[in-house]
């Protein structure tokens, strides 16, 4: 099972000094919650993708290309692409670089966004949300798959004779997440595909994620990719630790009384009732954590929100301590040894290279516009 | 026999509340009413004051906490809406109208439902023509024709067995006609049902 992080890149006030970090702060202290991450023995890093203030994370492949050169292990994913607003074409090329570059360590989740005025923005109406999400997807994927491409939409001008390059690394489409909270079409879009499904499991009660969970897992057997059980699930969830809970609890008060979302709205008891957060002790992280796979099922990814709401980049790094020092090795431990065989882990790189059956060199040779042959030839 | 359920909705904000009170009575009159044609009646109500906190936490949140989502799910599953408001500056008070915000989309269409007021004085009472009325008609419900609004003069002397009661009785009477022309209820739509096939939403790719 994987484990990790995953940051909205807000910049908020921190409510307890009053300071307000600048937006180069916040870049890098992402890029030093990513290579702590990686330090402490979590897995993956995905990084929000946001086109408006308070947001940094306005380019992802660029930041995610970064992390890369600067770690060794890590998988870089997002939380989430939008899938709607962006163009499928620049998803295809720039992830299938980040990918080169990254050696493999890449996957990405597909979101659709819901902040209305962002898609005018960029040529769109949220209005189409789902019809975007499906159709440029559709395109995404067999951008990956098909070197040439002949294409016709609604969304977008067509494509004749297109292929998108860089070729994915090694002939194999990086793994793809696809991120809803409570749309029944996009469970069923993972699950046609075979694809990944995420919840987002922080901001909405658990029922949410049970339902749409169950939807995708019954939906991704229809489709014959699999049994049930052996769909792909990603969860998010939210946490704050000290080791006492009850410093826990008056610590993480403040941050979460002002946060974005649903500060001043209900008491941090209610909301901890209410959703996923879990403040305290890490055993409770852990207890609560475990608990999820009582309304899931056995799933392959884990993602953590720890740093929002103006929480300082040093409390921060003491909360990835706490996840890599004394809660992810006993929720590997307990997951693995629930988890029955025939359940898989997490597509990576490697897992789907294996299951291709090796590598193959999917480099599309030019042709030369006046001759008519490829370069090789033409010398 | 068949079964109805009356969801009694009522925004008075005092502890007894007049509201409360003409919402009880348009309750019993239309189950009277219903009772004569020959159903059962259950009368659920839902007295907004109890939820007031929680309807604010759903408009930040995005989704309601459990004691709110039954209070939501008794009125869409409810064969019938009574609603009843005080009047605040010549229209509804704010949690009546935020209740109804956070209602889900089509929740109260082809609904019956009857409106009253309350309020301090009768100069309020068109206050139930010109707001409540076209905001259950913009939901889409079908709001009966008898609105009955009560002023403090109605609940003394004459009043209370006069043009008060008549009025009730009237809008009880016309409630329940509408509620018994209608199949029973079926309850919630679920939100998280997928209504299209993956092959029709893909489809919608090519308009051509």
């Amino acid at each position: 099972m994987q484990f990790g992080v995953f940051t909205v890149g807000d910049v908020t006030v921190d409510p307890t000094n009053g300071r307000l970090p600048s937006e180069h702060e916040r870049i890098k202290a992402m890029v030093a919650i990513a290579r702590k991450a990686e330090e402490v023995g979590l897995d993956v890093f995905a990084t929000g993708e946001h086109h408006n203030p308070p947001f940094v994370p306005s380019s992802p492949t660029t930041m995610l290309g970064h992390i890369a050169a600067r770690t060794e292990r890590l998988v870089l994913s997002t939380a989430t692409t939008l899938i709607t607003t962006n163009d499928p074409v620049k998803i295809a090329e720039d992830y299938a670089m980040l990918q080169h570059l990254a050696d493999g360590r890449v996957d990405l989740m597909l979101g659709r966004g819901n902040t209305g005025p962002v898609y005018p923005w960029f040529g769109q109406d949220i209005r189409n949300g789902i019809p975007l999400a499906i159709e440029n997807y559709d395109l995404l994927h067999r951008l990956w798959r098909e070197d040439v491409v002949d294409w016709k939409g609604r969304f977008r001008t067509p494509l004749q004779a297109f292929t998108s390059t860089p070729r994915p690394l090694d002939g194999v489409p990086p793994f793809v997440w696809h991120g809803s909270i409570r749309s029944p079409e996009i469970a069923e879009q993972a699950a046609y595909y075979g694809d990944g499904f995420f919840a987002n499991h922080i901001f909405w009660p658990k029922e949410h994620t049970q339902r749409m969970v169950g939807l995708y897992r019954q939906r991704f057997e229809h489709y014959g990719h699999g049994s049930a059980d052996q769909a792909i699930v990603g969860l998010g969830g939210q946490v704050f630790m000290r080791r006492n809970s009850q410093d826990a609890v008056r610590e993480f008060r403040p941050y979460f009384d002002n946060a974005p979302v649903y500060g001043h709205g209900p008491s941090l008891e209610e909301f901890t009732r209410e959703t996923p957060l879990t403040v305290g002790s890490p055993q409770q992280v852990i207890d609560r954590t475990l608990g999820f796979r009582e309304y899931v099922g056995d799933y392959q990814r884990q993602l953590f929100l720890i740093d929002h709401a103006g929480l300082p980049l040093k409390t921060v790094l003491e909360q990835l301590d706490l996840l890599g020092e004394e809660v992810v090795p006993v929720l590997r431990k307990e997951f693995d040894s629930l988890r029955p065989a025939h359940v898989p882990d997490a597509p990576t790189h490697a897992s789907l290279l294996a299951a291709a059956g090796g590598a193959t060199d999917s480099t599309v040779r030019a042709v030369d516009d006046v001759t008519g042959k490829a370069p090789e030839e033409a010398r | 026999m068949t079964r109805r359920t009356l969801a009694v909705v009522s925004a008075g904000l005092g502890q007894p509340s007049s509201t409360r009170l003409l919402a009880d009575q348009l309750a019993a009159a239309a189950r009277d009413e219903l009772v004569r044609r020959g159903a059962e009646v259950e009368i659920r109500p839902v007295e907004l004051r109890e939820h007031a906190h929680d309807v604010v936490n759903h408009l930040l949140t995005g989704f309601p906490p459990a004691a709110l989502r039954q209070a939501l799910d008794t009125v869409a599953a409810a064969d019938g809406l009574i609603a009843v408001t005080p009047i605040f500056n010549a229209s509804y008070n704010g949690l009546f109208k935020s209740f109804f915000d956070v209602v889900d989309r089509d929740t109260l269409a082809d609904r019956p439902v009857l409106i009253g007021a309350t309020g301090g004085t009768a100069r309020h009472s068109l206050a139930l023509e010109h707001a409540v009325r076209p905001m259950f008609t913009y939901l889409r419900a079908v709001v009966v024709p008898t609105a009955v609004f009560a002023a403090p003069e109605d609940w003394s002397g004459d009043g209370a067995e006069g043009a008060l009661r008549a009025r009730i009785r009237r809008a009880g009477a016309e409630l329940a006609e509408q509620v018994d022309r209608r199949p029973a209820a079926t309850g919630p739509a679920d939100p998280f049902a997928l209504t299209t096939s993956f092959e029709e939403l893909l489809a919608g790719r090519d308009p051509a």
